[in-house]
């Protein structure tokens, strides 16, 4: 080691596992950030894998933040090299003063390493040799190995780590033994042969509190079930299988009936995106809740049908995991790309709910939420997560849920309604809010039945090809529209430590890499007001923090500033007013990225402050 | 067209079904199809069939995709709930709204265009899926609503009504339903009333996918010489293989046919098809030997109408689903919520 200074740094690092995919290490991996976690300090681990099942580099990369900052970081304090294939970019990846740990069985020439990092070599494969003869327990129990070995490395809990095992193979004690058994001689050969602990250390802690550890596609798999979903029609892409995935597996457990076996939900995998759509448009038309997980071009073959269910008002949930698209290898990773073609989707003039989870745990509370709404606003709404919280596991809060809720069914016309003479109109507004009610297919013998079609109908859904007839419509869908801005999730304000004219807004998965950005511009004397949207459309506080700053940062995960451009078309705003920081490499974004933006921005005066006399202000 | 109200003028004795309704009862909207179109046949088919099953009119949905035939589900059955779809797609609606509620009976609609052109895909996967529904594509070789274009099923070497050639191989819905795994498959003839009734009856009481392709002329754009799909072309070229005659099980169970023409079919609903073989050597119940036949005679140019195959319909989307009983869509609250307990349990494990 040169005269570099090994980083030193308790409860605070990130450390990167490069791995071959296919080889067993996310399990490993997990076994890792869990055991940490168990020590009560944060960990916000992400996967950065390829389109294919085996044999391609698959790096994980686990954040150790015992203040909590859940977003990317950058950067990587160690290496645990376990790809020849991908050594070289490796380890010119660490930070100056970072360790490498590697599989040190065969020797590396010189030239493979640094001298400005702390280099820890343990005989893995060696030792796995000596120990089985099994080749898949040989790759298998390699990577428990190397766990062991950080586990004296970075002073862990011993313990805590084999309590997780325990506690995973419980009732499969010989997987236990195993499992204990490799993960000691790991630890056992750091301690007698390396310098335990290193200068990063992970010391117990209070800071994770009850959290839970989930990714958000299973989260929105499980406010599916919540929200009362029967019918899920689905076709595979990633990332958002796992949805689907998650959703059949709580339905097993939840919702199979305990007398006969039999399931109350139905699960389609339909042939392809305009058949599962079709198939939870057919199913919400006739009263069940449905919905269906997809991905950028899983929407765009749904353009037709989104359409139909806005115009012939038909609920429907869509999970949106975004990705980047076309093609395969950067849909495995994450964008918010997906914004304009979900919020604007098909032909003529529609305009759909959005909800913007941030975490997992609102990838639950949206996700069961989203049926209510369909269902209170007959129309499609769309759950707009991506990549980063629907695949990643990550801390966040509790899942809850009030015993007394009652589903929200919106506005149906029973048998009994239809009996005692109610007038029925399917498109008729009764209650001034654009909502007007519906009959369930099968509902009453003479009364109450309708010819759904997309338009050319009178407000009774008698054919009707009469301009008056059309516009009577489309005004009632724009007071649909606006009654549907005080329903979707209001915005999240925080305010900076002293007042400033400059604001941001931002959605989704940037939020944990925005209050870490937030953090580090404060300590910079840079105050920032923020304002993370939940929902679209947008309610007036929105338009109205735009309003209440000089100008306004939108910070995105895509190219073409979606977000941005849908507040400047809704809110009728100066775009100069607008300024955008964007991110759409592929990777999460974070808060280095955000923050040295801002405040380039502000420092270089690139954005001038707008002359209050001059600034027009939303209505 | 804008809508027209239908008169409904009622003789006091007009015949009444066992549920009481009259014919008029299962109509719906006056047609806006051309005079004579053969799609307003099938129509009447449908109100009759449903009559004479004494089928609750609003126990019926009807469900379509988009052009002439996709229209006509507005002219039946107005107490019934209908959906006029997305062109092409209407087997992936009604496959929607059957997971919603098993107990409604299903009739989708849809043409040649429809079901082999755009939509041959979700015509497909709704057979091998075992969907219960009566499948019905109104069949007359040409687009209707856009001008008289040439559908997949217009057969090679016919010609458009502008004298154009179809060189393109035609696609047999028939055979691609017999090979994919509908339990019911029939074709007939928009013409023939007295086949295609019992036909539609036979279908709606099947348990499955039942597939009816009824050969349908369009007046204005394909009942010319040169067609394959006029009424006089079908008229000459048809070969019937079998009459069906559905017996519910509450009829008292009576035949008048000779012996030895007859075959009985039970149908997992418990009611009875009595086909009248007028093909000795056709047997509807061996779904190879269907498409051989088929394939056979109409390498002769014959149109092969009847029941052509009919096997078990035991088993339906749901039953190999292992759905419950219970209609998705009549599901409450407490069925369908895991809860606050459940959740708290679920949480403990994510630590």
């Amino acid at each position: 080691m040169s005269a570099v200074q090994a980083i030193q740094s308790c409860n605070e690092f990130v450390i990167k596992f490069a791995n071959v995919n296919g080889s067993g290490s996310a399990s490993a991996n997990e076994l890792f950030s869990r055991a940490i976690m168990r020590m009560g300090v944060p960990v916000a681990p992400r996967n950065v894998f390829p389109s294919n099942i085996q044999g391609l580099p698959t790096w994980y990369e686990a954040r150790v933040s015992g203040q909590g900052w859940l977003g990317t970081r950058g950067g990587c304090d160690m290496m645990v090299a376990m790809n020849p294939q991908t050594w070289d970019r490796d380890v010119a990846a660490i930070d100056p003063g970072g360790y490498l740990f590697y599989d040190s069985s065969k020797a590396m020439p010189r030239s493979k390493f640094r001298d400005d990092i702390t280099v820890l070599g343990v005989p893995l494969t060696a030792m796995c040799n000596q120990e089985y003869t099994d080749a898949r327990q040989r790759q298998l129990f390699k990577n428990v190995m190397y766990v062991g070995a950080l586990v004296a490395l970075l002073d862990m809990e011993f313990d805590a780590t084999a309590t997780l095992i325990t506690d995973r193979y419980r009732g499969k004690d010989k997987l236990i033994d195993a499992n204990i058994n490799a993960l000691r001689i790991g630890y056992d050969y750091a301690r007698q042969h390396l310098p335990c602990p290193i200068g990063l250390r992970v010391e117990r802690s209070d800071k994770v509190g009850d959290r839970i550890f989930i990714d958000g596609n299973s989260a929105c798999g499980l406010g599916a079930v919540y929200g009362g979903a029967t019918v899920a029609g689905w076709y595979p892409i990633t990332p958002s299988t796992s949805v689907i995935e998650a959703f059949s597996s709580y339905c097993r457990k939840y919702r199979t009936d305990p007398d006969n076996g039999r399931g109350r939900y139905a699960i389609v995998q339909a042939e392809d995106e305009l058949a599962s759509i079709g198939m939870v448009i057919g199913a919400g038309w006739n009263g069940a809740r449905a919905f269906t997980a997809t991905s950028g071009p899983g929407i765009s073959l749904m353009q037709e049908f989104f359409g139909l269910a806005y115009f012939a008002e038909i609920p429907a949930v869509i999970f949106d995991v975004q990705r980047g698209s076309p093609s395969t290898g950067m849909p495995t990773r994450t964008q918010q790309s997906d914004l304009l073609a979900c919020a604007y989707a098909s032909h003529g003039d529609t305009r759909h709910v959005l909800l913007f989870p941030e975490d997992a745990y609102e990838c639950f509370t949206m996700g069961a939420q989203a049926f209510d709404l369909a269902e209170r606003l007959q129309t499609p709404v769309f759950v707009m997560l991506d990549l980063d919280i629907g695949m990643n596991e990550g801390l966040c809060a509790p899942f809850d849920w009030d015993d007394e809720r009652r589903y929200d069914r919106g506005k149906l016309m029973s048998y009994e309604d239809l009996e005692a003479g109610k007038n029925f109109g399917r498109y008729l507004d009764v209650d001034g809010d654009g909502i007007a009610y519906r009959t369930i297919p099968g509902t009453h013998p003479t009364k109450g039945a309708y010819f759904t079609r997309g338009t050319t109908r009178n407000a009774y859904a008698k054919y009707s090809e009469t301009g008056a007839d059309y516009v009577y419509n489309m005004e009632r869908l724009r007071r649909k529209f606006d009654t549907a801005k005080s329903l979707v999730p209001a915005p999240v304000l925080h305010n900076a430590a002293q007042p400033t004219r400059i604001g941001a807004i931002y959605y989704g998965s940037t939020s944990p890499a925005m209050a870490e950005a937030m953090a580090l511009l404060e300590a910079q004397g840079v105050h920032v007001n923020t304002l993370r949207v939940r929902g679209f459309p947008f309610c007036d506080d929105i338009m109205q923090f735009i309003a209440d700053h000089d100008y306004v940062f939108v910070v995105e995960q895509n190219e073409s500033a979606q977000l941005r451009s849908m507040l400047i078309n809704e809110g009728e705003i100066d775009p100069k007013r607008l300024v955008r920081v964007l991110h759409y490499d592929g990777s999460p974004i974070t808060a280095r990225f955000i923050s040295k933006k801002i405040a380039d921005a502000v420092s270089e005066h690139k954005i001038s402050p707008i002359d209050q006399a001059k600034r027009k202000v939303a209505p | 067209m804008t809508y027209l109200a239908k008169p409904r003028l009622l003789t006091a004795n007009a015949p009444r079904n066992a549920l009481g309704y009259t014919r008029r009862d299962y109509e719906g909207a006056i047609s806006t199809l051309c005079a004579g179109c053969g799609h307003d046949s099938i129509s009447a088919a449908v109100v009759q069939a449903c009559y004479d099953l004494d089928i609750e009119p609003h126990r019926v949905a009807k469900l379509s995709g988009i052009g002439c035939s996709s229209k006509t589900p507005d002219y039946f059955l107005g107490n019934s709930h209908g959906f006029n779809s997305v062109h092409g797609r209407m087997p992936s609606v009604l496959t929607g709204a059957a997971l919603a509620n098993r107990e409604l009976i299903y009739l989708g609609v849809s043409g040649d265009g429809d079901s082999a052109s755009i939509g041959i895909g979700q015509f497909a996967h709704a057979m091998r899926r075992g969907v219960n529904m009566t499948y019905i594509v109104e069949n007359n070789g040409v687009y209707g609503l856009t001008k008289g274009q040439f559908s997949a099923t217009a057969d090679k070497g016919s010609k458009s009504k502008r004298g154009v050639v179809n060189n393109d191989s035609p696609i047999d819905l028939v055979a691609l339903a017999l090979q994919l795994g509908a339990t019911f498959v029939a074709r007939s003839f928009s013409g023939d009333k007295e086949q295609l009734v019992p036909l539609i009856k036979a279908a709606l009481r099947h348990c499955g996918p039942a597939f009816i392709d009824v050969i349908s002329p369009c007046v204005t754009f394909n009942n010319h010489a040169g067609s394959t799909r006029s009424y006089d072309y079908v008229r000459e070229h048809n070969e019937a293989v079998n009459r069906v005659e559905v017996i519910l099980p509450r009829d008292k169970i009576e035949t008048t046919y000779p012996p030895g023409s007859l075959r009985r079919i039970v149908q997992h609903d418990g009611s009875i098809l009595h086909l009248r073989k007028l093909a000795e050597d056709y047997d509807p119940s061996d779904r190879i030997g269907a498409l051989n036949y088929l394939q056979g005679r109409q390498a002769l140019g014959e149109i092969v109408t009847g029941l052509l195959y009919v096997g078990d319909g035991t088993q339906d989307m749901h039953g190999h689903l292992n759905t419950v009983d219970k209609p998705l869509n009549q599901l409450g609250d407490a069925y369908l919520c895991p809860g606050a307990k459940a959740l708290e349990a679920l949480n403990a494990s994510l630590r």
